[in-house]
């Protein structure tokens, strides 16, 4: 799928390479909100990993003149990664809507500490430098081009990753954790610890996320932490469901298109039509978009 | 020393009531053990302490010469003690193959943590562990049924074969026959027993049914008011006269049915 995504790179128009790259880079947040819906998890504060791995690029690019694309990726989701296992320690005790606050909680106060600062553009932000690519500087199409690729490269990276995540003991042990967590503990496993890793993981995604976002929007404001950001990527979960990792990428893209088309043909009304869609998919696919694949291949083996 | 386990002195007090007391007792490897006694007389607290789901206030635990008391549950499973519950504890969404092999792959990991990132859960051991764990139980014909849905019985075995499967040396059952009928108790209680002594497991068991004690058990312990009042084969233990009048004299009714 990502191959195919890359080789047909040149031929797309340039809107819809802009617009995969954006819906790639949001999957990445996605993909780590999956990881913890898995153990029955929800996290209404990723926004604050996509927001530090953005800041993380931005920062690095304007205080340090460092422009490799690629390293600033990889920092900004080693930064985040690091924020996620400090306070993972104390997320991980916490369940159900208790954890959904807390990550709330704290990702409202990075906004609140990024609006206060003056000197990084307050609520304005401020603009990222335009990367170098292994010390290229590209320009127009090609830098765009590029940072498709860049995007659509991490994201086969990361899906691999994570699919291979998802069936290691540790990943295997999230039903069982939503399930019953005494009996987790009874097998010898520690359920805290198992949940700290889980929110790891999402914020090495979810700055990953964020640190392409910065590269390709070429801005970032407080309000890539504000608890809005969090909430599209909680809808884009729930639009793609926690079945697959190609659902994460899938529903993303889903995600940007159906926005765009819904901006482009009634601006006033674009918010209404995007949760008539979050209802529908709700009411009649509860498992997200992974589980119609599912479905078709149990109607598939009905049938024959 | 040839004892498996050995318990001193052991006390748990909540507060001013005092749970356990003076428990002082040696189990040789292999031994079955039946634990008997009325509702709220420290059964369930001595399991507790041993598994490590309680702290004990005072005395001490050995398993296997090695100090285990206070230590974390977690820890004590990987020493080699398993338990099994009065209600099953079993993942209700998996299925009952997926149960076990989930079980089978925490214990044959290593590497701690790490470990868990690392190891796949599908490899060829685990599940050649876990269904040979099936087939000792016998319910290999429910393997692709969801946990939800298993009749109350399997879910007894499945719970108990999910603490076997990583081949503890010291397996503690508390009231492995609640909730089930009067029927079905043999049956299952037949089906667990021979399966704990082909892999050689030192049980330590929780019943109300005095026949099923005599029956199954080599030993019996009787817990009143906190404490061991009486220890020593079926015979002796359940011909005792405190046993009878405190005990056995009483009718007893199981309880914690499980599905209720």
């Amino acid at each position: 799928m990502f191959l195919i995504a890359a080789a047909a790179g040149p031929a797309l128009p340039d809107w819809v390479v802009s617009l995969t790259t954006i819906a790639f880079s949001n999957a990445l947040v996605v993909l780590g909100l999956v990881v913890l819906w898995r153990a029955g998890l929800v996290s209404f504060g990723q926004a604050l990993y996509y927001c530090i791995g953005a800041y993380i690029v931005a920062l690095i690019g304007r205080w340090a003149g460092f422009t490799d694309a690629f390293a600033l990726v990889l920092l900004g989701g080693v930064g985040a990664g690091l924020v996620a296992a400090l306070v993972g320690a104390l997320l991980a005790r916490y369940r159900e809507i208790f954890f959904a606050m807390l990550s709330l909680a704290l990702s409202m106060i990075l906004y609140g500490v990024l609006v206060k600062t003056e000197s990084l553009g307050s609520t304005d932000g401020f603009s990222v430098t335009t990367p170098t690519f292994l010390g290229f500087a590209l320009h127009g199409d090609k830098l765009i081009l590029a940072l498709y690729w860049l995007t659509l490269g991490i994201g086969a990276v990361a899906a691999l990753a994570v699919g291979t995540y998802f069936r290691s003991i540790a990943g295997a042990l999230a039903a069982p954790i939503r399930d019953n967590e005494i009996r987790v503990e009874f097998l010898g496993v520690s359920v805290t610890g198992i949940i700290h890793i889980k929110v790891v993981i999402a914020g090495v995604l979810g700055g990953l996320g964020g640190a392409l976002g910065a590269l390709t929007i070429g801005h970032v404001d407080p309000n890539m932490a504000y608890w809005t950001t969090s909430g599209g990527f909680v809808f884009v979960t729930i639009l793609a469901g926690a079945g697959s990792v190609a659902a994460a990428f899938v529903g993303s893209l889903l995600f940007e298109v159906i926005r765009t088309i819904a901006v482009d043909v009634m601006p006033g009304l674009w918010q209404m039509v995007l949760g008539s869609v979050l209802l529908l998919t709700i009411l009649f696919l509860p498992d997200g978009l992974g589980s119609l694949v599912a479905r078709l291949k149990k109607r598939g083996e009905a049938r024959s | 020393m040839s004892d498996i386990l050995a318990v001193r002195d052991l006390e748990k007090t909540f507060g001013s009531l005092v749970a356990a007391r003076d428990i002082t007792v040696s189990i040789p490897a292999e031994q079955t053990v039946g634990v008997i006694g009325a509702n709220g007389a420290g059964k369930t607290t001595f399991i507790n302490m041993i598994t490590g789901h309680l702290t004990p206030t005072k005395g001490s635990i050995l398993f296997e010469d090695k100090d285990i008391t206070g230590k974390p549950s977690r820890e004590i499973t990987r020493l080699g003690i398993s338990r099994s519950f009065q209600v099953a504890q079993i993942f209700p969404t998996l299925t009952v193959r997926e149960n076990m092999v989930i079980a089978a792959a925490i214990a044959r990991r290593s590497g701690g943590m790490l470990g868990a990132v690392t190891t796949p859960v599908h490899s060829g051991a685990a599940i050649a562990e876990a269904e040979a764990t099936i087939e000792l139980f016998q319910i290999a014909r429910y393997a692709d049924t969801p946990a939800s849905t298993l009749p109350q019985g399997v879910r007894k075995l499945l719970d108990i074969g999910m603490a076997v499967v990583g081949w503890p040396r010291l397996l503690l059952l508390d009231e492995p026959t609640s909730g089930i009928s009067i029927e079905e108790k043999f049956d299952l209680m037949q089906v667990v027993m021979s399966a704990l002594k082909t892999r050689k497991i030192t049980v330590l068991f929780v019943e109300h049914d005095m026949e099923i004690v005599g029956r199954f058990a080599d030993r019996v312990l009787a817990f009143y008011d906190g404490t061991v009042i009486a220890d020593g084969t079926p015979h002796e233990t359940l011909d005792n006269p405190r046993v009878q009048e405190l005990i056995t004299g009483v009718r007893l009714k199981p309880t914690g049915f499980a599905d209720a």
